[in-house]
């Protein structure tokens, strides 16, 4: 039986020798980045928590089994007194200070902060990247008046990397006023120029390689080298900052929840607002705290580790 | 008329430096006034060592540097004024062959994006699947499979890749194609294939080469006629035989002279000529003759004032030296002691500067103390290999020197 079970799998081996030679198709290097990310426990340990999080931020709000800004259990608490209510069968994170379920709340709570993470995390990419590819353009194949162009731009962005980003988002948000979208914008912005500076930097660093010398030589036109040539290239770095920035993004999105110039709307739940609300009743129920909290760490953590393994992934070193 | 001409070409860049605004502070005299011309179907070597200034040379007349000064007449076509659109359209016509295949080739494009890309920038084919045709054509001209196509040039070996660069030249069908250094990232056995490619290929499309190296063994193989680099000039240019049969210029009697023979006997007493320290600095060469701060028969008049212009010594063998017939002759004698421990500390830093994109070895420095004790290591290399490096030469040649009666 086992002599017959080892003869089928040398004929499956063989039949996978041949296949392989006749079929030979190429791996491209995200597909071979892709390989080594599957075989990274960093990657997919990253990835199931992001996993978790976007399935609780999608369906969380169906799950919930209270309404998250109903207080059923108002006459129960007392914060005053410093009377709360914990963990229990109903409850299963407890009561906040004004008797609402805070299992239900954190789980709405999670939708909001992811829509806060990925929004802003979008406006600087998106923004920053059509500022460091204008950037990186002009000053690798724009000539004298570009590296002019490029010059001008990076000084600026120079000028706004300059300010300390909470400084920076707490100002924008003072000025547009308090809401949601503030917020967005005003964590969004201020990844502009990291963004930016590294679409660019890495451009310049491709844009000086021998292959897009080598695509002038042919005789390809510049705004196709740009987009053919370079800025494939250069997108691996500014994919990682992405992921690594929705980390920073949800942090500070809560931060702005925290100093108040969040949601203006506290009855919507938010990880960050319920952190601030939680904070005047630290002493007497510090697990009203430590549910958000743990929420932002954990899913900051595993937009950091599967930022990390993609780094290494694609990491041009590690090119077997 | 020749099918390629330079006149004069100078190739000179800035050195800026600033706070704020940029000052130009001086220039890197990268390619000085070079006069070449290349006949249809001929290949034309230019050999010299690193930093001399002949990878920017060919660079140029791509106009894949700015020139300064001078004209680069292909087919009575001046391209260093013509505006960049039409440049590119000439481009078709003049194609290179880069010096390192891996990073020549875009390492997210497959093969057959690589190559398709130029033949769709000038037009050539209707569709993808005539190009695609055109493509493994010229893919089995070179000596791949047709299944390389869909491949990514990571996955190809050395002389593989090298065969790609040569196939993204050959399918926009061009007239010259510039090899900067085709050779010299690959293995020895690899080289000859590469070479022996590159010469079937002339012979079956009736190409013209500007072959760069400075490999003088894979120079001489390849090429009709050869120019000797140093420093941004010219020196020396002659037919390929009469070169290496008879160097008039004293640069090329010391590269030749470096080269080993593959006879020990006659390699025992085979004299040597060693120059004298680095390569100047070509952002402060030498006033006069760029060469008489290292050359043997530098002589008290003109040499350091006066440079020499390349002229016809007969027989189409130019030389770019005061006193070529005096040496010949034997009139001049040598006024610097060869083989005599060269000057440390000359600025390489410059030079290196200017072919950043070579992956060459800076050349080395003669170091006095430990010559000796390398020498059995440093002796064998050149054994091994025919193909050595001016400079190392050099440095190999004055190691041996030093402590043995051989030379």
């Amino acid at each position: 039986m086992t002599i017959l079970t080892n003869k089928a799998d040398k004929i499956d081996r063989l039949a996978e020798l041949t296949q392989s030679s006749e079929t030979v198709t190429g791996s491209s290097l995200w597909r071979e980045a892709f390989r080594r990310m599957r075989s990274s426990k960093m990657a997919i340990i990253g990835a199931a928590i992001i996993a978790a999080f976007v399935l609780v931020a999608i369906v969380g709000p169906w799950l919930a089994p209270h309404g998250p800004t109903a207080q059923n259990w108002r006459s129960e608490v007392f914060p005053n007194q410093g009377k709360f209510v914990g963990m229990r069968g109903e409850n299963w994170f407890g009561l906040d200070h004004l008797g609402r379920d805070m299992f239900s709340r954190w789980l709405v709570g999670a939708r909001q902060t992811l829509l806060v993470g990925v929004v802003s995390m979008l406006i600087g990419l998106i923004v920053g990247a059509l500022v460091g590819v204008l950037s990186g353009a002009a000053a690798t194949l724009g000539g004298k008046v570009g590296q002019r162009v490029d010059t001008v731009i990076m000084r600026f962005t120079d000028i706004m990397l300059s300010l300390p980003s909470l400084l920076l988002a707490v100002s924008i948000a003072a000025v547009l006023g308090q809401s949601l979208t503030t917020v967005m914008i005003a964590v969004g912005v201020v990844q502009i120029p990291i963004f930016a500076r590294l679409l660019r930097g890495s451009m310049l660093v491709q844009g000086g390689a021998d292959y897009v010398l080598a695509a002038k030589a042919v005789g390809i036109r510049r705004k196709r080298i740009v987009l053919t040539q370079i800025l494939p290239n250069s997108l691996s770095p500014v994919i990682v900052q992405a992921t690594l920035s929705l980390a920073t993004a949800i942090i500070e999105a809560a931060a702005l929840s925290y100093l108040g110039l969040g949601n203006p709307d506290p009855a919507v739940p938010e990880w960050g607002v319920m952190l601030s609300q939680a904070q005047r009743f630290f002493d007497n129920e510090p697990m009203m705290a430590a549910y958000p909290a743990v929420g932002i760490i954990i899913t900051a953590l595993g937009f950091t580790l599967l930022g990390e393994a993609m780094r290494e992934a694609l990491d041009p070193k590690l090119r077997g | 008329m020749s099918l390629l001409e330079l006149d004069g070409v100078k190739v000179h860049f800035p050195v800026k430096k600033g706070l704020l605004f940029d000052r130009t502070v001086g220039h890197v005299y990268a390619v000085d006034g070079v006069s070449l011309s290349v006949e249809a179907g001929q290949t034309y070597g230019l050999v010299g060592e690193s930093g001399c200034g002949k990878t920017t040379l060919g660079r140029a007349v791509l106009r894949l540097n700015d020139i300064t000064e001078g004209g680069v007449v292909f087919d009575g076509t001046d391209l260093a004024k013509l505006p960049s659109e039409e440049m590119r359209a000439f481009r078709r016509r003049l194609q290179m062959v880069f010096q390192d295949p891996l990073g020549s080739l875009n390492p997210r494009q497959n093969i057959e994006s690589i190559l398709a890309e130029g033949m769709a920038a000038h037009g050539i084919g209707k569709d993808a699947a005539e190009r695609r045709k055109k493509i493994e054509d010229i893919l089995a001209k070179v000596g791949l499979p047709s299944n390389a196509m869909s491949r990514y040039p990571h996955e190809f070996s050395g002389g593989q890749r090298q065969r790609i660069g040569i196939a993204r030249a050959l399918v926009l069908e061009p007239d010259v194609i510039i090899c900067d250094e085709p050779v010299s990232a690959l293995d020895v056995s690899v080289q000859a294939q590469v070479i022996n490619l590159l010469e079937e290929l002339q012979e079956s499309l009736g190409l013209t080469y500007l072959v760069i190296a400075h490999d003088l063994a894979v120079v001489r193989h390849i090429s009709d006629v050869i120019g000797v680099m140093y420093l941004g000039g010219l020196v020396e240019e002659a037919p390929s035989d009469a070169l290496y049969a008879g160097p008039r210029h004293p640069y090329t009697k010391a590269l030749m002279s470096a080269v080993p023979v593959p006879d020990p006997e006659v390699e025992d007493r085979r004299e040597r000529i060693l120059l004298h320290g680095d390569l100047p600095s070509p952002a402060n060469p030498p006033a006069g003759c760029r060469f008489h701060t290292r050359c043997p028969w530098v002589q008290e008049t003109k040499c350091a004032t006066e440079r020499p212009p390349l002229l016809d010594t007969g027989d189409g063998h130019k030389v770019a030296c005061h006193f070529t017939a005096e040496i010949e002759a034997g009139t001049v004698k040598q006024t610097l002691a060869t083989g005599i421990e060269a000057v440390i500390g000359t600025e390489t830093v410059a030079a290196e500067a200017v072919e950043t994109a070579e992956a060459e070895a800076p050349a080395e420095k003669p170091a006095e103390d430990e010559a000796p004790a390398e020498e059995p290591a440093k002796a064998e290399a050149p054994a091994e290999e025919p193909a050595t490096v001016p400079a190392q030469a050099d440095a190999d040649a004055t190691e041996q020197t030093e402590d043995s009666p051989k030379a």
